[in-house]
């Protein structure tokens, strides 16, 4: 079990790294950094298929930094929502898929983002919305980490508790890069998880990449009745591929001649 | 008008239970009924515009028709993002509702004062405006709208104007004009609350011998170019009233279809200078300090009809 959702995770990786050096893009660092939340969320746990995505009672994933698109095409590609052939021309002039989450792009996408702060009050309307008309579904949330510095989320993180939507699962991708530098030299964000404690939300603090850890806590959501459950994925950005890893460089460089190829056979290694 | 709202809104909500109010933390009192009747239905967000809009495209997207209602600026422009990329990309239905329109916050100053609202707003895509004139005009804006058009943004006035309309049913349709009064000396279009004047000055100057055409625009987009074009060809002059900027709203649309119409008539549009009124006082002060009363805008149009044509 663990051993597929790890290989669906190096599919993700695969997938972003040959997409951006496709488009000639980057962002390649915050895809990379998410791919076993990806992994987990659609192996384990989101009640969607390509059957139901349009079923009023799907699970629904919010996908809030649209910057990562590379690592949700990918994964929703991989788990047969539409065609792989479509990540080929990712960005490319006259193509399906441009370089960030785009609703109306590909099957499963719910959300267009790419301006950060607007996925957690979305996904608190449709939690709102899933109580009071009893409907099953859950909502999943995905941030990055630079993300929280948007004003917009912490009017989501007070709205949320005060409604008791446990049905709301917000996950923050900590891979502490942001367009500048490092989270805490840009604009810290700790204590973080005592400041979604704070304000109401039962948090979870994991290692994002433990495949085990992720299942665990995001197939047991709520993780207490009647609070938002707030899982922060201690993450690297650019995990996966050495000389990536840690490196603020690769979320603006595109991988390409030999250090693509080194990319490449590293992951087909792992 | 905000009286006509509520009471369309919440006779349309017994009815569907779709209908969904959200409020941010404004209308005290104006809201209670709803609230009490439809919790289902209600929702004060807090004072949280962003999150406002979200949660009520959220909402929308489960299935829910949604009013997000707040005062002059803060449910548009403190939120213009989510209304653009949450509800006017997803074609959500979520109906922006402003109370407080132009100068109707006169006196709680310049951060009350909506007067750029209407640009903006029609300026996103997907979007439709409305601003009606009387009460009449917002129940039936107010209907259209929950019947789930896709996005819209409804800007009301204040609670007490006056009926302008003679008869109680009026012709209403989304993107057009009403005739208010015929006439063929000139024609002047208004949107929003500025229709009462318009019918003022049309009163006044009928007086003096000029029969003018009175077109209520409550919808401002999609905008009744024809309506406007039928102006220009059958009056001598076109004159645009709006409570707004003079850029970007009445003006700048019925200037728009005129120019690429070639039609050569004479046109002024009377409105607000691109300017923060920076004068203290009500909006009867504020409208007359902007040369928005009905005695300046009586002004305005005589001098233009008796200007001599070029």
């Amino acid at each position: 079990m663990s051993a597929a959702t790890r290989e669906l995770a190096r599919q993700i990786r695969v997938h972003a790294v040959q997409m951006s050096n496709q488009a000639g893009c980057s962002h390649v660092g915050s895809s990379l950094s998410m791919a076993e939340i990806l992994a987990v969320l659609y192996q384990d746990v989101l009640r969607i298929t390509p059957e139901t995505v349009d079923s009023p009672d799907r699970d629904r994933l919010i996908f809030s930094k649209g910057h990562g698109c590379a690592a949700l095409y990918g994964v929703l590609a991989e788990c047969g929502f539409f065609p792989k052939e479509w990540l080929d021309s990712f960005y490319h002039d006259g193509a399906r898929l441009p370089g960030h989450v785009t609703a109306d792009a590909a099957p499963g996408i719910e959300l267009s983002s790419g301006a950060l702060g607007h996925g957690l009050p979305v996904s608190c309307g449709l939690a709102l919305a899933g109580k009071r008309d009893q409907r099953p579904y859950r909502v999943f949330c995905i941030l990055s980490d630079g993300e929280c510095d948007e004003g917009s989320n912490w009017e989501a993180a007070l709205f949320a508790p005060h409604h008791r939507l446990d049905n709301l699962t917000a996950i923050i991708d900590y891979n502490k890069i942001q367009c500048f530098g490092h989270v805490k030299d840009v604009l810290d964000l700790e204590p973080l998880g005592a400041k979604w404690s704070a304000f109401g939300w039962e948090v979870r603090e994991i290692d994002g990449h433990d495949v085990d850890a992720l299942r665990e806590s995001l197939c047991g959501v709520p993780l207490q009745p009647g609070k938002p459950t707030c899982v922060i994925a201690h993450t690297v950005k650019g995990k996966g591929v050495s000389f990536m890893e840690d490196r603020l460089l690769w979320h603006y460089r595109t991988p390409q001649g030999d250090e693509f190829e080194l990319a490449m056979a590293e992951l087909e290694g792992q | 008008m905000r009286n006509a709202f509520v009471k369309a809104l919440t006779e349309l909500a017994e009815n569907d239970s779709r209908v969904t109010l959200i409020v941010g933390d404004l209308g005290f009192g104006v809201v209670a009924d709803f609230a009490e009747r439809f919790p289902n239905q209600f929702l004060n967000i807090g004072v949280a515009e962003q999150n406002m809009t979200g949660v009520a495209a959220g909402m929308a997207m489960a299935g829910r028709i949604v009013f997000t209602y707040s005062i002059a600026n803060f449910p548009t422009i403190r939120c213009l993002e989510q209304i653009r990329n949450d509800v006017c990309y997803h074609k959500l239905n979520v109906v922006v509702v402003s109370v407080g329109g132009g100068f109707t916050y006169g006196a709680l100053g310049m951060t009350h004062h909506a007067t750029e609202d209407l640009a903006i707003m029609r300026s996103l895509p997907e979007m439709t405006v409305f601003a009606p004139g009387d009460p009449l005009e917002a129940d039936a804006a107010t209907r259209s709208a929950a019947g789930g058009m896709g996005p819209v943004y409804l800007r009301l006035g204040r609670a007490g104007e006056p009926v302008v309309h003679d008869q109680a049913q009026i012709p209403w349709q989304v993107g057009r004009a009403i005739l208010v009064r015929d006439g063929s000396d000139g024609t002047l279009i208004s949107t929003g609350g500025m229709l009462a004047t318009a019918v003022d000055v049309a009163d006044r100057l009928s007086e003096l011998g000029h029969q003018v055409r009175v077109l209520s625009m409550p919808t401002l987009k999609p905008f009744d170019s024809q309506a406007v074009i039928r102006a220009a060809r059958e009056t001598d002059l076109v004159v645009t009233l709006e409570e707004h900027t003079v850029l970007g709203g009445l003006g700048s649309a019925a200037a728009e279809v005129l120019a690429e119409n070639q039609s050569g008539v004479r046109f002024r549009r009377i409105g607000v200078p691109s300017a923060f009124t920076r004068e203290v006082g009500s909006q009867e002060h504020l409208r007359r300090f902007n040369k928005l009363d009905a005695a300046s805008i009586l002004d305005s149009v005589l001098s233009l009809l008796d200007a001599p044509t070029l």
